[in-house]
């Protein structure tokens, strides 16, 4: 092949090829991703490790007697010396399948909650993300496109509803919800349900995404090719769907990392304030409000969940800045300077 | 054998007397002083006719005083009645609806005012007119209450409480006799305030008071400074002595890991709030001479919604009791030194309690282990097996490990349970209002005053229980006519025969226990722990550590 060939080979590259390809010599990004991936795959392994360890992460086991080096070792070991206060859990036993982080003030293993507990922290982040994304195209494309009162009407609903700070809104719809559920016509849903934090995180950052993408539709409203086809008498709803929303899919692309992120983090925070998942279901921010009791004397309880979260949360904001950079046509630019 | 058990006492007595120097002298030594305090908020409103805290209550020992009080003593002396600001106790007529004091002479509240029948007058017409918590409960009984309650603002009690100002004394008329009206009359509730205190919550704002101290500083944030009383002379040293320190400063807002820290290296003297749960083992090894244990008259319990399924059915109810394993309790909260399993309603060493319980392995006096069978069996009988059963519990680590340690005794007795952590400060009245549907919860009951009724007249009379409302205190919506009459007998016995009264106190303990509208939990103890140069602890069984009665030089 000629190199003439073989430039006209390249300049043929869709852009989705040419951004995969961009991502894929971003290390950082890939790294962060491979991370995450492994974390996602340990957790929806937590059904199949609890099995593996014989072991119940929801049920209290206070009076459980473990054998470590042949020796049998309480779960919940009480204080012997002096006057015999208070119980303390046994710490981390660093053997996997037998209290390797060590048991909680319930004398439940700590790995098999926390497996447990990032699964369902990354499920509502998932859905709450998904809800999110398609709340908020769905009004960011309406108000843009069709203007007018629509838009007016649309636009301050969101205002109103992004002028209330965030973890207020949210930990308010919470504790309102969390007793009773939510019961709108045959809609119902039940308190304790996975369905409640992932409704109340993806409602309250429906305007972080519709803003942008209204911003894009009000553009792309007023671009040629979009003018051309309503003068050619396009129904409305057909140009949404085959010209203006492949124009704001990397847009949407680029959100799904940086959402997941934002919703780990506020559901860790919700459930660290009793508000989000409910004992004794875990996530990432029940487990911390467990291990807040036991800061002094085994802080790993704690410790490790929000290692977890952070690590999950760097590697979604890396890998986000990187899907971002490959996507985006400006950094095309500075990368062709560099 | 007897004549010598006389000897024995005889010689302890004067070997205790002989040990025990006058107060007057351990006055001279260790006087002066600031005593340093912590808890993590402040109690609410200074406002002694409104605050129903604990803390509050601890606090208002040394500064406010009744018409009579209970004794500043330590074990069960400190359960009895004796005369405050009045000189004796009261002479009895009309039945036991007549009730008269003479006022002490020569006691002036801190801004310099003499104390005069006036203002005992208007602190009693102030209950009404500040809405106090009890007024509608305690001091309901009191001739012209019902005028009172009906329209507060206008308050006289006429006929209820008459001063004679030249005689000095004050008559309490009741509508009908109360035998525990004098132990009502010692709670903070009934404190003696200047006649002119303004008739609203005073909040912020300390009032003038007649005991050794006074609030002089107060900011809600930051803490309090109580110092002494410059007009205060004693005149009863069981009702009311003499302090040691000379200020006490009570600071707000340090967390329980920071504040055992402040106690261990000497920078406070004291914590209000409990100890967390994981420095108990390292207190109680390294720090065992600055701890205090101390029994309280109080009861963990979980009540079990009476009206509505699965606790509507007797069985099903007696099945949790039977499966709740008292031990694994006691564990969750520090151990067999902090707490004590129990089945039935009355605290032990409480008027009435007599040991009983039928919820147990091997039913008796004594819990001895869960009946994880029985249980199941009842829950089969009772066709409730596989019904949702939601836990309200406190968003604090104890009570939600309750909680979650309840939930999982229930789905292994066939039901389909889960928790629910409240907030603290809504969780109490959330779960007495029938409109929010609690089906169970775990909550816990501090005697205001030594009597049975405190505990079962209060929590499970049918008057108690008020549909839609944040205030009704029977929260499992028991109501049982033929219990609810017993309770009415015990409390009419109780005015002219105590010990008979609590005997039949101890029988309708026992009938209610067996109904099961509650699962009793544990008895917890108070855990204080103090400082180093703290001397002369005193622990009062009504109102804990007697705060200005112990030393700091």
């Amino acid at each position: 092949m000629s190199s003439q060939v073989a430039a006209m080979s390249r300049k043929t590259r869709g852009p989705w090829a040419l951004a995969f390809a961009k991502l894929a010599t971003d290390r950082a990004a890939i790294a962060s991703l491979a991370v995450f991936l492994i974390i996602v795959l340990a957790c929806f392994s937590a059904p199949l490790y609890a099995k593996w360890a014989g072991t119940d992460p929801f049920a209290s086991t206070l009076d459980a007697v473990i054998q470590i080096d042949g020796a049998d070792v309480p779960v919940m070991e009480q204080s012997t010396e002096g006057l015999g206060l208070g119980y303390t859990p046994i710490g981390p036993t660093w053997r996997l399948g037998n209290y390797f982080l060590g048991a909680d003030s319930q004398g439940r293993d700590v790995m098999a909650r926390l497996l447990y507990g990032g699964l369902n922290s990354l499920l509502i982040a998932g859905a709450a993300t998904i809800f999110t994304l398609i709340f908020g195209t769905l009004a960011g494309l309406i108000a843009g496109y069709f203007g007018g009162i629509t838009d007016t009407v649309l636009s301050r609903l969101l205002d109103v509803l992004w002028a209330f700070p965030i973890y207020l809104l949210a930990i308010s719809l919470s504790i309102v919800t969390i007793a009773q559920g939510i019961a709108i016509g045959p809609i119902e849903i039940q308190s304790g349900s996975l369905w409640l934090p992932i409704i109340i995180i993806g409602v309250v950052y429906i305007p972080y995404v519709a803003r942008p993408i209204r911003g894009q539709v009000l553009a792309l409203r007023h671009s040629e090719f979009v003018l051309a086809a309503i003068n050619l008498g396009v129904p409305g709803w057909r140009i949404l769907l085959r010209d203006i929303l492949p124009n704001i899919t990397t847009t949407l692309i680029v959100f799904v990392p940086l959402m997941m992120a934002l919703n780990m983090l506020t559901e860790s925070a919700l459930s660290f304030l009793s508000i989000g998942v409910q004992p004794p279901a875990a996530s990432w921010g029940t487990i911390i409000q467990d291990g807040q009791a036991l800061l002094y004397t085994r802080p790993l309880v704690a410790l490790v969940p929000g290692l977890a979260i952070a690590i999950s949360v760097m590697s979604l904001n890396v890998f986000g800045d990187g899907l971002r950079d490959a996507l985006d046509p400006r950094s095309k630019v500075r990368l062709g300077r560099d | 054998m007897k004549k010598l058990l006389l000897a024995a006492s005889a010689a302890a007595l004067l070997a205790g007397s002989w040990l025990a120097p006058a107060q007057a002298e351990y006055l001279k030594e260790h006087r002066g002083g600031t005593i340093r305090l912590l808890a993590r908020s402040a109690a609410g409103t200074l406002d002694p006719h409104i605050n129903y805290t604990d803390q509050g209550w601890q606090m208002y020992q040394p500064i406010y005083d009744g018409l009579v009080a209970f004794r500043k003593a330590e074990g069960v002396e400190g359960f009895s009645i004796v005369p405050d600001l009045a000189e004796a106790l009261p002479t009895v007529s009309n039945d036991g609806k007549t009730f008269t004091f003479r006022l002490r002479k020569g006691i002036k509240f801190s801004n310099g005012q003499d104390l005069g029948v006036k203002d005992v007058v208007a602190s009693f017409q102030r209950i009404f007119k500040v809405s106090g918590p009890t007024s509608g409960t305690f001091y309901a009984g009191i001739v012209g209450a019902d005028k009172c309650l009906a329209d507060t603002k206008s308050c006289t009690l006429e006929g209820g409480v008459v001063a004679d100002e030249a005689a000095g004394t004050i008559t309490l008329n009741l509508t009908k006799p109360d035998a525990e009206i004098l132990y009502k009359l010692a709670l903070p509730h009934a404190v003696i305030l200047p006649a002119d205190t303004p008739t609203e919550d005073m909040g912020s704002k300390p009032i003038p008071s007649t005991g050794p101290y006074m609030i002089s500083a107060f900011d809600p944030n930051k803490g309090m400074t109580v110092s002494r009383n410059p007009n205060f002379k004693q005149w009863s040293e069981e009702a009311q002595p003499d302090g040691y320190p000379d200020v006490v400063q009570y600071d707000f807002g340090l967390s329980e890991e920071a504040a055992v820290t402040a106690i261990q290296n000497g920078e406070a003297d004291w914590m209000f709030d409990a100890l967390p749960s994981d420095r108990l083992g390292e207190l109680g090894s390294k720090s065992m001479d600055q701890l205090h244990i101390s029994p309280l008259s109080a009861w963990w319990y979980a009540p079990l919604n009476t009206r509505m399924a699965p606790f509507d059915n007797e069985k099903a109810r007696r099945a949790v009791a039977y499966a709740v394993d008292r031990n694994t309790l006691v564990k969750l909260f520090g151990g067999k030194v902090l707490a004590s399993p129990v089945c039935q309603v009355l605290p032990p060493d409480f008027p009435g309690h007599e040991d009983y319980c039928p919820f147990s392995k091997n039913p008796g006096a004594k819990w001895s282990a869960p009946d994880v069978d029985k249980a199941k069996q009842l829950v089969e009988e009772s066709g409730t097996k596989g019904q949702k059963v939601t836990i309200i519990v406190e968003d604090t680590a104890i009570s939600r490990s309750i909680g979650v340690y309840l939930q999982s005794v229930l789905t292994s007795i066939g039901y389909v349970a889960d928790v629910k952590p409240i907030s603290s400060n809504l969780q109490f009245t959330y779960i007495q209002n029938t409109n929010n549907k609690v089906q169970m919860s775990v909550t816990q009951w501090y005697k205001d005053y030594p009597a049975a009724s405190d505990f079962l007249n209060i929590l499970f009379s049918c008057a108690s229980f008020r549909e839609g409302s944040d205030a009704s205190i029977n929260i499992s919506g028991f109501c049982d006519k033929d219990i609810d009459a017993q309770m009415q007998k015990a409390l009419d016995l109780g005015v002219t025969d105590q010990k008979a009264a609590d005997k039949l106190w101890a029988a309708i303990d026992k009938q209610v226990t067996d109904k099961a509208p509650a699962v009793g939990l544990f008895t917890p103890k108070r855990l204080d722990f103090v400082s180093k140069r703290v001397g002369n602890f005193k622990f009062n069984p009504q109102f804990n550590w007697i705060i200005t009665q112990s030393w700091v030089q």
